[in-house]
């Protein structure tokens, strides 16, 4: 595609644009994404105007004479593939081809609030609008043909936004909209295709930005450079509590390049010219900065205890009078406790962020996964009106939940408020972000329930210890870490705990009796989203029950799941994953073991099964997660590629979770503070994954990007159980844990 | 004190700190962005780049230390309008997930394949091992790997 100049600013003059419904003034404060020596996009893009209303078309599609589409979604790009997705469900209403049609992501002076890119519903929330729009837009434009050539509106047709009439004759979009502004607004009821015709809709359409990303064309708000930008590093204190007790600013200040060092508090900061300067006066500021911190006091071995012991009274989300005594009186009954560690999201490149002060005007450019409540947070931290700020999301390192993304935008903004000249570069250290992002809460799991004769489990009652997996932030700006170091600092208010904790703890089983005890505990590490946020520990120790379950009843641990299983696209799932795998006539070797596991993700979004074949290796008592193999249903498959690639990357990284993963810290604090002290998976121990997809045209498209969290650790736990004989409940599973 | 760098086939002089690692020099005075800063630690191979042939990391070692090397970036990858064969098929893989780790991953296989145009599947994935992905890609980065090796023979 050939690049278009056109010069945004001139905009108004310019040619028309569809359906403008807006205020015209421009945020002059801010600077542009594809700023100055910052070209991302060739394509100029439409003008920039503010978000107003969502219920506007062009809040949602914008199509400009110059033979574009321009789509516009408050959700970010994680490496989901979001954009394309979004892309293909416009242009399938539109009836144009992929290559006119472009995306903007989250920017609170531009796109709708959709709060966080989150709980995978990108496609469900924002795809839903978007194609309500484009739907919308396409009526509009062909009514309007329609009426000028006096012609009924179903002799009309589009192709790549050429409309054709019936007696010959040709106009398109980009001519309809020529000179022209038009206002119109989402009212619902525009026709939205079939499935049964959709060209663009559930077709493996590639990521075009792969393309930029093998040839290291900038992409990442990592590589964003603004004219005369400077870059900071962030001193953090070596654990949650310290206090600065001596520094030596001057000595930093000396240094080559150095700009100004930061103190307020116990929040200190470096700027210098250069990159390296600012990470040599980073290193030179911690030798010359001592702490004084209480210690932890509830250490890795006493946390699992000290969740019971510590725990306040239950909240009873679920509840069936008489349980205990059902379960007691059943004929085969079981109780088991499983335990998941503290897990990093461990982002591959530390979290970066960009803001610039200018007359009292705020913008960052930030990772975040939302930019509407990184704008009212950033309100409360400076006690701006949240006009004066403007938060512009853009693609950071792969990062499935909070981590430090906020922060780093955050502390950014803080940088640039003391240094007001220029536009300031922030990334964190590695050490920074291993040490000071949330974590996955560690949670403890106790189950239990009984069985029937005919192998039908007939109660099941569960209990839950856990932190709080939420605490990003949403208007309180002590969900800043660096906020809580302040002179004056913001005091953080935990809440939120229940929320995710219990995601996934309810059986989909046909079970007719469940209690459901949750117990919000107030843990020593710093915790909130990440991806599957509870699901993961529930699923984990849900499914595993299961197989115990079905190991007790002597029956096939898939067979099992399907006596107690109603819900036929459940079955579904489970049919096809044992006829891809070959499950029923799978090979069995005293070597090799077999596990399997499903969940309908918050019993709402996709349905996923997966098996873990594990080969054991007696002699040096270990044991290799061989392969993954899962069958996904997310009802209507937007890209089917797209869907596998993320199941797959999911798969892998829950395998890396659960083979391998805990934060490690002692009583002075984090103790995994690189990729030594807090291995992960790597290439040469990767499992083979496969992904087979049941599309389901008809159906609503469902969120996907977190269903293998769980399944795939209770898969490996269970085929390690198959394979050794030894059930293991808390992660990670290691070889030291089985009893050989 | 002046650093003379060659850099895909360009030669330069530039004034910098000879103890300055070179991932900054190549970002900062060259304005590339395919290496990126992961650890700082020689950890993760995002900052990468092939020197004489060796796929090596360029956030700890200073720049003098790469005086005299033939570097290569993915940024010198392509010819003209060509793409490498190892982009081609990371394309058309579509192996990328947020895509931090592609650069790591492109060099740590561009260094296996030109010592060993047909390698197997253990030394794909040991090749590709020194890069850290967080988004669990690695399975679409070793069949791009293995994609290339089986229509190319020269990289
Ligand atoms: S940044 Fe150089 S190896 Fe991680
Ligand atoms: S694709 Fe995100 S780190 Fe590899």
């Amino acid at each position: 595609m050939e690049p278009l100049k056109t010069n945004r600013r001139g905009f108004i003059k310019a040619t028309g644009q569809l359906l403008i419904g807006f205020n015209l003034f421009p945020l002059t404060f801010c600077g542009t994404k594809e700023g100055d020596g910052y070209a991302i996009s060739p394509y100029q893009g439409i003008p920039e105007r503010p978000h107003v209303d969502r219920s506007l078309i062009d809040s949602w599609i914008r199509l400009d004479a110059e033979g574009h589409v321009t789509i516009l979604t408050g959700k970010q790009e994680l490496g989901q593939g979001i954009r394309t997705a979004l892309m293909q469900i416009a242009a399938e209403e539109l009836d144009v081809n992929m290559d006119i049609c472009h995306i903007i992501n989250g920017d609170t002076g531009q796109t709708a609030n959709e709060g966080y890119t989150a709980g995978s519903n990108s496609v469900e929330g924002s795809g839903k609008a978007i194609r309500e729009a484009a739907a919308e837009a396409r009526e509009f434009l062909v009514k309007k043909a329609a009426s000028d050539w006096g012609t009924k509106v179903n002799e009309i047709n589009v192709q790549n936004g050429i409309i054709y009439g019936p007696n010959d004759q040709k106009t398109s979009y980009w001519e309809l909209v020529d000179g022209n502004f038009y206002e119109a607004k989402v009212s619902g009821k525009a026709k939205e295709k079939e499935p049964k015709d959709h060209q663009i809709v559930g077709k493996a359409i590639p990521r075009e930005d792969i393309k930029n990303l093998v040839k290291g064309v900038a992409h990442f708000v990592h590589d964003l450079r603004l004219p005369g930008m400077v870059h900071a590093r962030v001193l953090h204190p070596p654990s949650y509590s310290s206090q600065i007790i001596k520094t030596d600013l001057s000595s930093v200040n000396e240094m080559p390049g150095v700009l100004k060092v930061i103190q307020n508090g116990n929040f200190l900061a470096v700027i210098a010219t250069r990159e390296y300067q600012a990470v040599k006066a980073w290193q030179k500021l911690r030798e010359v900065t001592d702490w004084e911190a209480k210690n932890i006091n509830i250490l890795p071995e006493q946390l699992f205890d000290d969740m019971i012991k510590s725990s306040e009274k239950a909240e009873l989300i679920e509840d069936s009078p008489g349980i205990t005594q059902q379960i007691r009186q059943s004929l085969q009954k079981l109780k088991s406790t499983y335990m998941r560690p503290y897990h990093m999201h461990g982002s591959t490149g530390p979290s970066c962020a960009l803001a610039k002060w200018e007359n009292n005007q705020l913008t960052v450019w930030s990772p975040t996964q939302g930019v509407y409540p990184l704008q009212v947070t950033l309100a409360d931290l400076f006690d701006l009106e949240t006009e004066n700020i403007r938060c512009i999301g853009m693609p950071g390192s792969g990062c499935y939940g909070h981590n430090g993304a906020d922060d780093v935008s955050a502390e950014a903004a803080l940088v640039a408020k003391a240094y007001p000249k220029a536009p300031v570069r922030l990334q964190w250290m590695r050490e920074d972000e291993h040490m000071w992002e949330p974590y996955g809460s560690a949670m403890r799991i106790e189950l239990e329930a009984g069985i029937d004769q005919e192998g039908l489990v007939t109660a099941w009652d569960t209990q839950i210890w856990s932190d709080t997996h939420s605490t990003r932030p949403r208007g309180d700006a002590g969900h800043y870490i660096s906020a809580r170091h302040l002179e004056e600092p913001f005091e953080f208010k935990k809440g939120n705990f229940s929320g995710g904790a219990y995601r996934n703890a309810t059986p989909l089983y046909n079970i007719s009796s469940k209690r459901l005890r949750l117990y919000n505990y107030d843990g020593p590490l710093r915790t909130s989203a990440l991806r599957g946020l509870g699901a993961y520990g529930n699923i984990f120790a849900l499914e595993s029950f299961m197989d115990e379950m079905a190991n007790l009843a002597a029956v096939d641990p898939l067979e099992f799941r399907k006596n107690n299983l109603d819900d036929p696209r459940a079955i579904a799932v489970l049919d096809r994953l044992a006829k891809e795998s070959n499950y029923h006539n799978r090979i069995q070797q005293s070597n090799t073991g077999y596990g399997l596991a499903f969940a309908k993700y918050k019993n709402s979004a996709a349905y996923f099964a997966v098996l873990a074949e594990v080969e054991i290796n007696q002699e040096n008592k270990s044991f290799h997660l061989q392969k993954l193999t899962g069958v996904i249903d997310a009802g209507q498959c937007i890209n089917p590629d797209g869907l596998i690639n993320q199941t797959e990357g999911g798969m892998i990284q829950s395998a890396s979770w659960t083979l391998l993963e805990e934060v490690k810290y002692d009583e002075k604090g984090v103790l995994s503070k690189d990729w030594i002290t807090y291995p992960i998976l790597r290439s040469k121990e990767t499992p083979e994954v496969i992904v087979h997809i049941i599309n389901r045209p008809e159906e609503k498209p469902l969120g996907a990007g977190e269903a293998a969290q769980g399944p795939v650790a209770a898969a490996i736990a269970n085929a390690v159980f198959d394979g050794t004989g030894t059930r293991v409940r808390d992660l990670p599973i290691k070889a030291e844990k089985i009893d050989w | 004190m002046a650093i003379k760098l060659k850099v895909n086939g360009v030669s330069l002089t530039i004034e910098a700190d000879p103890e300055e690692p070179l991932l900054y020099i190549l970002r900062e005075e060259f304005g590339f962005n395919g290496a990126k800063f992961g650890c700082g630690l020689q950890q993760c191979g995002t900052c990468m780049v092939l020197a004489d042939g060796e796929a090596l990391a360029t956030c700890v070692q200073p720049c003098q230390n790469f005086e005299g090397m033939e570097i290569i970036t993915i940024e010198g990858l392509s010819e003209g309008d060509k793409s490498h064969p190892l982009q081609e098929t990371f394309y058309s893989e579509q192996a990328a997930q947020c895509g931090y780790c592609v650069n790591g991953m492109l060099i740590a296989a561009l260094a296996l394949l030109r010592k060993n145009p047909k390698p197997n599947d253990e030394e794909i994935r040991l090749s590709l091992d020194k890069v850290i992905c967080r988004c669990g890609t690695h399975s679409r980065f070793i069949s791009a790997v293995k994609k290339a090796a089986d229509q190319n023979s020269r990289f």
